[in-house]
């Protein structure tokens, strides 16, 4: 295509092009070292499995435990008007910014075996989130979370407020059109907060680890398995890599195609 | 029996009895949103409305019971025709089929039954408004507020919405707050006529008598009239009681104009100028006369009215 204005300065295609090549080289460099015929075997080896079940289900049951408590959050920030609003908005990014390795130095602190909230806990109960899959998923949430209700809050920020007033006028509860109108407006972006959180937590390294260790068939993650394959058999991190590029990827054109209206 | 003040808006005390139609009109900016927003509930508002023994300002929106119609209709995009005129009923507790039977039948009150099941995007503009009419309906409100109903829409399918908006109104038997900006609206739908001007009620009446004896210059421009204050008097003349001429018209009236025509267009079989005298005059002549006087905008006329063909009144009742 012909560009009315004049063609693009080499100052800003140059640069443009780094980019790109920097972003796109590692990955082809992974694919291209990728041992094919050893593949399968390291897919199928009990800890890949293991792995790849635990990173599915925890960031599953992660995603929902964010859509369950962060779909109000972000409501609430988005539509209600309340002293302090500005400064929960501002603590709930915190995590979207920190270290996830400081926020599983953060979470020990709160619920480790000695933790605010960990000790009592486990002397109430004999139950300790550290090293367990509940603890995997707990990690999960707290990094999800920030991705998803700041996400979800700009679908509602962007959906017409008149709408809520128009369903009031209409004898509606404000129960009745969070269900009916603002949630149903927000949709799009609600899967694409949801599945951007999904993403997240499937890739979530740090406070995982911090938090849980590096137990197989407990704690056990992809990325956490990565990690440690990857000192010892580099063609099996690759494997390992190539599963979790391929997700990513998925997840990608999951959105493109549904949700984001791109061509 | 309203008195119902939104800060920097509007200032209005105005009453209405069920089965009527009051018509609000103004300038852009006279608050007549406002009043309606007010009425809804949608804007922070002090004052009463009364309505039987209830105050609808200490209501919550969604307990007043009223039907706003708002501008650019404000359909829910994701639900169908149905589903939109029907969403009042079910918000208020009626079971799905119940509330779809309502919705049906509004539908087909307003000739649309064929497309219950469209998205609103399906729908062309007079079609989404009738639609939004009958979600307002649909909840037999007390009170039905429509916000420039006809705005945006072709001429022809105003008109025709024009009619079957005057029908639906004879038969509601509340009270219908209707904000417009065309004369024409106020004249045929209306029982009364509510003048806004710059968030204050200036006149209030039967439609025939605001058009007759406008008291802003914005009704009088509505209604094509030449609307002239002097002193605690005003005077208002139609167009083609304006005589124009190149020179100082002799005798003794005071009834004369001086100022260059700003525009100068076809106006039915005449010639309509626009003045800008103080203040601006409307002045209609025969196009041959138009021609023979060789008039042209900028060029600077004198315009007098013969005294028998002006209406004099009252600036303020």
């Amino acid at each position: 295509m012909r560009d009315r204005l004049g063609r693009p300065p080499a100052l800003l295609v140059v640069p443009a092009a780094v980019a790109t090549l920097l972003l796109v080289v590692p990955l082809v460099a992974m694919v291209a070292s990728t041992d094919w015929q050893a593949l399968p075997g390291h897919l199928t080896s009990q800890t890949a499995v293991d792995a790849l079940r635990i990173s599915l289900l925890t960031s599953t049951v992660a995603i929902a435990i964010c859509l369950l408590l962060g779909l109000p959050l972000a409501w609430l920030l988005a539509r209600v008007h309340f002293r302090g609003r500005g400064a929960v908005r501002a603590l709930v990014t915190v995590p979207l910014v920190l270290p996830p390795v400081v926020a599983g130095v953060a979470l020990r602190s709160a619920f480790g075996r000695t933790g605010v909230i960990g000790e009592p806990l486990l002397e109430l109960t004999g139950f300790a989130f550290p090293f367990t899959t509940y603890g995997v998923v707990l990690a999960h949430v707290f990094v999800s979370m920030p991705f998803v209700v700041i996400s979800i809050e700009g679908a509602f920020r962007s959906a017409d407020p008149r709408f809520d007033e128009a369903a009031a006028t209409l004898g509606a509860t404000r129960w009745t059109t969070f269900r009916r109108v603002t949630v149903p407006l927000a949709l799009p972006g609600v899967v694409a907060g949801t599945v951007l959180g999904w993403a997240r937590s499937f890739g979530e390294f740090g406070a995982t680890i911090t938090f849980n260790g590096n137990y197989p068939g407990t704690t056990q993650t992809m990325p956490t398995l990565i990690y440690v394959t990857r000192q010892s058999d580099q063609d099996a991190a690759l494997s390992l890599s190539l599963v979790m590029l391929l997700v990513s990827i998925g997840v990608l054109v999951a959105l493109r195609d549904r949700w984001l209206g791109t061509p | 029996m309203a008195d119902l003040r939104v800060a920097d808006r509007v200032e209005a005390a105005f009453t209405a009895e069920p089965g009527e139609v009051l018509a609000v009109i103004g300038p852009n900016g006279a608050g007549k949103s406002s009043l309606l927003h007010a009425v809804a509930g949608l804007v922070d508002v002090d004052g009463s409305a009364r309505l039987g023994d209830a105050d609808l300002l200490t209501l919550p929106v969604r307990e007043r019971r009223v039907g706003l119609v708002f501008q650019g209709q404000l359909l829910f995009p994701h639900l169908s025709a149905l589903d939109n005129v029907a969403f009042g009923l079910r918000a208020r507790g009626e079971p799905r089929a119940a509330a779809e039977a309502v919705a049906r039948d509004w539908l087909e009150r307003f000739g649309i039954a064929e497309l219950a099941a469209r998205k609103p995007r399906e729908l062309s503009g007079g079609q989404a408004q009738r639609v939004a009419i009958a979600r307002a309906l649909a909840t037999e409100p007390d009170v039905l507020l429509l916000d420039e109903p006809f705005t945006g829409l072709d001429v022809s399918v105003q008109m025709a919405l024009r009619i079957e908006l005057g029908r639906h109104l004879r038969d509601f038997p509340g009270i219908a707050l209707l904000v417009t900006h065309d004369a024409i609206d106020a004249l045929t739908l209306a029982d009364r006529v509510l003048v806004l001007d710059d968030g204050q009620v200036v006149q209030v009446g039967r439609p025939a008598d605001v058009a007759a004896e406008p008291r802003t210059s914005h009704v009088a421009r509505l209604v094509g009239l030449n609307l002239v204050a002097d002193g605690d008097e005003l005077m208002a003349f139609t167009p083609d009681a304006v005589v124009v001429s190149l020179h100082e018209p002799e005798g003794s009236t005071r009834l004369r104009w001086h100022g260059p025509i700003a525009t100068l267009a076809p106006h039915g079989d005449a010639v309509r100028l626009l003045v800008h005298a103080s203040p601006d005059l409307l002045a209609d002549l025969t196009p041959a006369a138009a021609t023979e006087l060789e008039l042209a905008p900028g060029r600077e006329v004198w315009l007098s009215a013969k005294a028998t063909a002006v209406s004099r009144y009252a600036a303020r009742r």
